[in-house]
């Protein structure tokens, strides 16, 4: 069944978000730190009198925090709402979901937060999971705190 | 029914919750003019409705009453136990006839005639009268309130959105320019917003006080026929609860009371024979924690026997040994809960029915709220309820620190103090901060330092004295900025897990900001508080006198205190009194010389006290800045690391000061030699140079003898220094000193071997020294 994906980069990877998860694009200013949360939670910010938490997705999946991120994916999880951040976007396109191919070779942090591929042009493009990706934070940040 | 009855009935019913509390509180203290006042005021305010309005009854009753009452006014009766009780069953007389005319119900009005006759006579046919009253049916709930709370919820949430969106409207209208009838426009849709906010607050929230209101009377009753004695403290009637909130919580928490008096409150005699006093005491207190309302019970009576439980739920096959020894401890408490069970082995009037504590867990977990217990067997037990706040427009301070914005619930607030100011004062006693505001001292937490910029306190600073149920704390912060009436959201799980905040919110300048959980601060900072129980301490019999002892400002600023039995007196000195002399600080006096000791320096001081330390033997002196009060030490001493001058630290007035090691001080101070008597003599025999005197005399002194040329009347030497060329006079054992520094074999001591003269000195005079 085809489905309406966004192509974006993160942590220096291509990858696929699910339209649906997604609420809207933005460009993030003014992000005010959290002291004493995870440093994966860059802050927070105001978007159209709402507060949402700025995530810094590629520290999320294991690179190294970045600090020149501006756009951001915003999706809602659970009654909040999330900023996370990317590198770039690519491509708003219909693609078909695939199962993740057995015996994937994919790092040990893109496990679990993957819940599948699309096939772009003969290239495998992980399908990130965002619900999984913001549990992956809480976890830890629990962890941290 | 026509109005002006259904605006008396609201009334009275109101004032008569209230009026119970102040009955008790009246008997507790009935020279209390102002309380006698005001319950004079309502049996006459009820006694003139009732004339106007022909209920004759009710007329008759609060007539009586406000007679006696009246006379106890005047001085003409004395409020004894008879008279409250005789005033209490009329006016809840009255309060049954009020729902009676509500409900239309006819009541009988056996009875009435004896209750009124008992207010006269003051005497115990009050007992008798009490019982012919049936119950008093339970209050028809507010039926207004049930059909409306949906529609009240609607309003709620579109009174948030409105102050969200008026934020969002202000916020933009000042990025551009704004002409001044905008702005007025502005200002009126802001203050029309605040308005409705406050109405529609109001109509859903209420003080959590009409559900203390109910309980001094409630538990001066139940322990009463218990045969217990029990007192209750009751704190945070302030708190605002969501009107529903309050009815769900009304009857679990008179339950959890119940429970507390019957089950957890020993009697007078198992008290006093476990060694407690004989009044227990039931605490209860409320408070707003984040987007919570926090409730707790603490009872100082046995706690939950889990054995007990255990045993019973064994008994009645509920559960099987197995699976019941396998649970932890905190698990076993729980068992509280099930359903069926009683922990006492006979049913009770008011409890042990079983069906207590698991209607209330349930009638609690409806509304998304929690009940946890923290037990402790023989001690007493803290049952904990916590139900959510629906509201959230708080009213907020907001603060900097370290850069960052915060706000804080204003409702936690007690008062905000200058760092800079001469009523404050910061002490690290031990490692941690304390500060003495005015007269009260305080756990202070560095927010900034907590935050993780750990640059030490700045100057300047302000200082938020926070109050959580537990305890008083002081939030050291850079600003107080303003107060803000905010809505606040639950922030996301990853920035509540940083564990200090209990929300986010959006102010008027449009940047987020997050809310502190004040309770939290205190965790994470490792704050501990005395329970509100063991801190307070209204009846001083009984309790043990504690060790006097002197409370003084010591010359390095700490405060200290040393136990009055060791000080003989006090002494204002010049400082050119005080001498460093062969490693050893001495005092001289007009008559003496006395051994010194001093933590500090005095260098820069004119003069200073001196406390005149004696052990019955010896004296020393102890040299301080000031004395400040004599004080009584109750509480045991933590001892210190290292033995020292300081012996450990104790708890006075909630402030932790130290206290000087009187036997150190003189264990160390007794080896000094005196400057007369008890020392072996030391005859040096060298005239006419006299060389020994002058070379030898000091440091024969300082090994403990005293030197002489020349032997008095009936003294004797112990030993006798001479020249190696002299003749050796019989007596007294000799040291022969040479002058050439080769050993010469002959028993001689070189003059300027130290060593070598001071080992023959004592082995010559057989080890005396």
């Amino acid at each position: 069944m085809r489905e309406l994906f966004l192509l974006a980069n993160i942590a220096g990877r291509m990858v696929a978000l699910r339209s649906d998860e997604v609420e809207s694009v933005v460009d993030i200013a003014d992000v005010r730190p959290v002291p004493r949360a995870a440093p994966q939670v860059r802050g927070l910010a105001a978007l159209r009198s709402r507060v949402v938490t700025v995530i810094d997705t590629g520290m999320a999946l294991g690179e190294p925090a970045t600090d020149a991120q501006r756009r951001a994916v915003v999706t809602q999880f659970d009654g909040h709402h999330y900023a996370l951040l990317v590198d770039g976007l690519n491509d708003v396109s219909e693609f078909d979901a695939l199962p993740l191919p057995s015996g994937s070779t994919f790092g040990p942090r893109w496990v679990g937060v993957a819940n599948g591929v699309i096939d772009r042009d003969g290239e495998l493009v992980l399908i990130l999971d965002l619900a999984a990706v913001l549990a992956r934070i809480t976890g830890e940040a629990r962890e941290v705190a | 029914m026509d109005d002006l009855l259904q605006e008396f009935i609201a009334e009275t019913r109101e004032t008569l919750e209230a009026l119970s509390g102040e009955i008790i509180a009246w008997e507790a203290a009935p020279d209390d003019r102002g309380r006698l006042d005001s319950i004079f005021r309502f049996v006459h305010t009820v006694k003139g409705s009732c004339g106007f309005l022909d209920l004759p009854r009710l007329l008759r009753l609060s007539h009586a009453a406000e007679d006696v009452l009246s006379d106890v006014r005047d001085g003409k009766r004395r409020p004894d136990r008879e008279l409250v009780n005789a005033v209490l069953a009329v006016v809840d007389r009255i309060g049954e006839l009020v729902e009676a005319i509500d409900a239309g119900t006819p009541l009988d009005d056996g009875g009435e005639g004896m209750l009124i006759a008992a207010l006269r006579a003051g005497s115990d046919r009050v007992a008798a009268a009490q019982s012919a009253t049936p119950g008093t049916p339970l209050r028809p709930a507010q039926r207004s309130v049930r059909l409306n709370v949906d529609l009240l919820d609607r309003m709620m949430s579109g009174m948030s959105e409105m102050v969200l969106a008026r934020n969002d409207l202000a916020r933009r209208l000042r990025e551009t320019d704004l002409n001044p009838r905008l702005e007025a426009a502005l200002e009126r849709l802001s203050g029309t917003v605040a308005e409705m906010r406050d109405a529609v607050t109001r109509t859903r929230m209420m003080k959590i006080e009409t559900l203390f209101s109910a309980l001094p009377r409630m538990v001066r009753d139940t322990a009463a026929s218990l045969g217990k004695s029990v007192s209750l403290t009751l704190d945070g009637s302030d708190v605002e609860l969501d009107r529903e909130m309050i009815e769900v919580m009304r009857d679990p928490l008179l339950h959890i009371v119940r429970n507390a008096i019957d089950h957890g409150i020993e009697t007078p005699a198992e008290r006093r024979a476990a060694g407690k006093r004989e009044k227990g005491r039931l605490h209860i207190g409320a408070r707003q924690s984040g987007n919570q309302i926090v409730v707790e019970v603490f009872d100082d009576g046995r706690g939950i026997d889990t054995e007990r439980l255990v045993r019973k739920l064994i008994e009645t096959e509920q559960r099987s040994e197995a699976e019941l020894r396998q649970l932890s401890e905190a698990e076993r408490c729980g068992l509280v809960f099930e359903p069926g069970l009683s922990s006492r082995d006979h049913v009770t009037d008011f409890s042990g029915r079983g069906v207590g504590m698991d209607v209330v867990k349930s009638a609690i977990d409806q509304i998304g709220g929690r009940v946890t217990l923290d037990n402790s067997p023989g001690v007493g037990l803290r049952i904990t309820v916590q139900v959510p706040l629906t509201l959230s427009i708080i009213s907020t301070i907001g603060i900097e620190a370290a850069g960052h914005r915060f706000a804080i619930p204003r409702q936690a607030i007690g008062e905000i103090v200058s760092g800079s100011g001469d009523n404050i004062r910061i002490d690290m006693v031990g490692d941690a901060l304390v500060a003495a505001v005015r007269d009260r001292r305080m756990p202070i937490v560095d927010l900034g330092g907590l935050i993780g910029v750990a640059d030490g306190i700045a100057k300047p600073h302000m200082l938020v004295v926070v109050e959580i149920g537990a305890g008083t704390y002081g939030l050291v912060v850079d600003q107080v900025l303003d107060t803000e009436e905010l809505v606040v959201k639950p922030a996301a799980p990853p920035v509540m897990a940083a564990g200090i905040y209990a929300g986010q919110t959006l102010p008027d300048n449009g940047c987020p900001m997050l809310l502190l959980d004040c309770t939290a601060i205190a965790q994470v900072a490792g704050l501990r508080f005395a329970t509100a129980l063991q801190a307070e301490d209204e009846d001083t019999q009984g309790s043990e006198p504690g060790i006097p002892a002197l409370m003084f400002r010591d010359l390095d600023g700490a405060r200290r205190v040393l136990p009055l039995s060791v000080i003989d007196r006090i002494d204002r000195v010049d400082v050119s009194a005080l001498r460093m002399s062969a490693g050893q600080l001495r005092l001289s006096m007009a008559d003496r010389v006395l051994p010194a000791e001093a933590i500090g320096d005095y260098a820069d001081l004119d003069e200073v006290a001196v406390l005149r330390l004696t052990d019955g033997a010896h004296e020393l002196a102890y040299v301080i800045a000031d004395a400040i009060d004599i004080v009584s030490l109750h509480d045991m001493l933590v001892p210190a690391d290292v033995p020292g001058p300081i012996a450990g630290v104790l708890m006075l007035d909630g402030e932790l000061v130290e206290q000087v090691d009187p036997l150190w001080l003189f264990n160390r101070h007794i080896d000094v030699p005196e400057p007369d008597g008890g020392r072996p003599v030391c005859l040096v025999d060298d005239s006419p140079s006299g060389w020994m005197a002058v070379f030898l005399r000091p440091m024969l002194e300082q090994a403990g003898y005293q030197v002489t040329a020349r032997l008095g009347a009936g003294e004797s030497a112990s030993i006798v220094l001479i020249d190696a060329d002299k003749p050796v006079a019989p007596g007294a054992p000799v040291v022969r000193l040479r002058t050439s520094r080769r050993e010469e074999h002959d028993g001689t001591v070189y003059r300027y071997d130290r060593e070598g003269l001071l080992r023959a000195v004592r082995a010559a005079a057989g080890g005396t020294a």
